[in-house]
């Protein structure tokens, strides 16, 4: 199953590079977001947390990415007729979505490095990591948490004709609730309990405290566990979800 | 042996809602009580309009829809209960332009949905090769598919659907739109499939490739079979017949009446030809109504005038229409 995983993961990313519209996004929005980043810091008084801001920013444009690209993937997926297939299919649909959102996480994570690149080479935003190992095993971390979160709302996706929608409406909070945005520790406290369920939470932790200093490792873990009941949650809700596409006919146009 | 296919009682009813504001909803119900059976190694033909249940009935039998009501079993297994096991013993192939990924190559799509239905990725290479010769696309594979004309995609289509060598085939109308020579080429590799043993259930609006194709045939419409036998057996359906066909322009519905109330006519079908239109009716053996018929049209402009044997779209037609109006 791993194996098939991969290849199937492999082959989604080959699909979705040739989509010159997905690349002029996953180019574009990484030096909108670095520009941002620099000007909203710049009038702040601490020139390191250009840095923290930088991977923010960066974190904003994978999540976006992962979101749309799994909300118009599954559209895109009924529009051309191959969504209907892949449940036709004996492999569980749970590891054909996840190599899918996977996909789009890969194209995302993208935007985190190039965001990092652009701020360093335009605004000159130190790229000295405190935890360098930590933050190579952090980005991985993350992807599967934001791909396992990704996952957990395209199960929606399924049955509503129109994922696009309900993507836009997915987009903030999660920036706001995974302290992307702003430090999770500035939220009201009814929320925070909230943010801590998240796995990408866990994510931006890991990859501000490798870069900026603190314990990234137990974040790590507390993100790769967080991202492992995501995914469980995902695969019970894929299963009602398939059933009630069956049920309700939305898997195709006609 | 137990059938490839059993199909009981099936029912299946699509809710909508309409309004904005007063929400209403209604159900349409788009198979009432389908049944019939298809023995292993058969290729069986389901005929039928649009909208008569035909791809409903398919998307039953291939897990995508469930039944409001009845039962499908495939392979003894039942559609619902055993989904993941039917999954793997079936192959679904349907016409049109969609279900390929454009940007990718013919190999690459192929790849992709033998990931799908896990297939041993030792002698992966090797059944592909084996499925792009049966349906002729051998050396075209590298190019990506939104290069191929509508014929490659479509033996592209079927060549994906036999990759993991299913035991049952659907193919819900796939000469759609292609063009006669595919067409013929594409029954070839039909016809070879059913020598090696797969069993297929083919919905098509051809008739010839029914009549060329199948052992038997089911004739849907409104959602109920209205019919079934081989096509021999169809077509004695209406060999007590005689049909004449009148090439007419801008008949009504008066004549149409007129033609209808003829002593021996049993049925008055007008297809619309361009500019023309097909008056067919089909009336006792014993007896010739071509001259009534014609007396009938006064005031229309005539065309040719014939006097042939009902065929199996004849069959189809008046089986089709007697469940329409009725």
């Amino acid at each position: 199953m791993p194996r098939r995983l991969v290849r199937i993961w492999l082959l989604q990313v080959k699909q979705m590079s040739r989509s010159s519209f997905e690349m002029m996004g996953a180019v574009l929005l990484p030096l909108l977001f670095a520009t941002l980043a620099f000007y909203v810091l710049r009038a702040g008084t601490h020139p390191h947390a250009l840095l923290g801001a930088s991977i923010g920013a960066g974190l904003m444009g994978t999540w976006s990415t992962v979101l749309f690209g799994a909300g118009s993937a599954i559209d895109h997926q009924r529009w051309q007729g191959t969504l209907e297939l892949i449940v036709a299919a004996p492999t569980p649909l749970i590891v054909v979505l996840l190599s899918l959102t996977l996909a789009t996480t890969t194209v995302g994570i993208y935007s985190l490095v190039a965001t990092m690149t652009w701020g360093a080479i335009l605004f000159g935003v130190p790229l000295d990591l405190v935890h360098p190992a930590a933050f190579l095993v952090a980005i991985p971390a993350t992807i599967v948490a934001l791909a396992t979160l990704g996952l957990l709302m395209a199960s929606t996706f399924i049955v509503l004709r129109n994922a696009n929608a309900l993507a836009n409406t997915g987009e903030f909070p999660i920036w706001l609730l995974s302290g992307v945005l702003v430090p999770v520790a500035l939220l009201p406290t009814w929320v925070q309990p909230v943010s801590s369920l998240l796995a990408p939470t866990w994510g931006v932790r890991a990859l501000r405290e490798a870069a900026l200093g603190g314990s990234p490792w137990r974040a790590i873990g507390a993100c790769v566990l967080c991202a492992a009941v995501q995914l469980a949650l995902a695969a019970v809700a894929l299963r009602r979800v398939e059933r009630r596409a069956r049920d309700r006919a939305t898997l195709a146009l006609t | 042996m137990e059938p490839a296919i059993e199909v009981d009682g099936l029912v299946r009813s699509y809710s909508a809602t309409h309004g904005m504001v007063r929400r209403r909803r209604s159900t349409v119900e788009a198979v009432r009580g389908v049944s019939f059976q298809v023995a292993r190694g058969e290729l069986f033909g389901l005929l039928g309009p649009n909208g008569a249940g035909k791809t409903t009935t398919i998307k039953i039998l291939t897990t995508l829809l469930l039944p409001t009501a009845g039962t499908a079993r495939v392979c003894g297994l039942d559609v619902v209960a055993d989904t993941r096991a039917v999954r793997t013993r079936i192959g679904y192939v349907f016409g049109g332009d969609r279900g390929l990924y454009d940007r990718l190559s013919g190999l690459d799509n192929l790849r992709y949905f033998a990931e799908l239905y896990a297939v041993d990725p030792r002698g992966l290479r090797a059944r592909i090769d084996e499925v792009l010769d049966l349906v002729g696309l051998g050396g075209r594979e590298g190019d990506r598919v939104e290069g191929y004309s509508r014929g490659m995609r479509q033996r592209l289509h079927v060549a994906r659907g036999l990759l993991h060598r299913p035991e049952v085939l659907f193919l819900d109308e796939p000469s759609i739109g292609v063009d006669a020579v595919a067409a013929r080429e594409l029954r070839a590799v039909v016809a070879h499939l059913v020598e090696d043993g797969t069993t297929v259930l083919l919905t098509t609006h051809y008739m010839f490739e029914a009549d060329q194709l199948c052992d038997r045939i089911a004739v849907i419409a409104r959602g109920s079979i209205v019919a079934e036998g081989t096509p021999a057996q169809l077509k004695d359906q209406v060999a007590d017949d005689r049909v004449v066909e009148v090439q007419v322009f801008g008949i009504g519905e008066a004549e149409v009446a007129r033609v209808r109330a003829i002593t021996g006519v049993t049925s008055v079908i007008v297809e619309d030809h361009e500019q023309a239109q097909a008056l067919i009716v089909h009336c006792e053996r014993s007896l010739d109504v071509s001259a009534e018929v014609v007396a009938a049209l006064d005031g229309v402009r005539v065309g040719s005038i014939a006097t042939r044997e009902p065929t199996l779209e004849d069959a189809y037609i008046s089986l089709v229409t007697a469940a329409e109006d009725g």
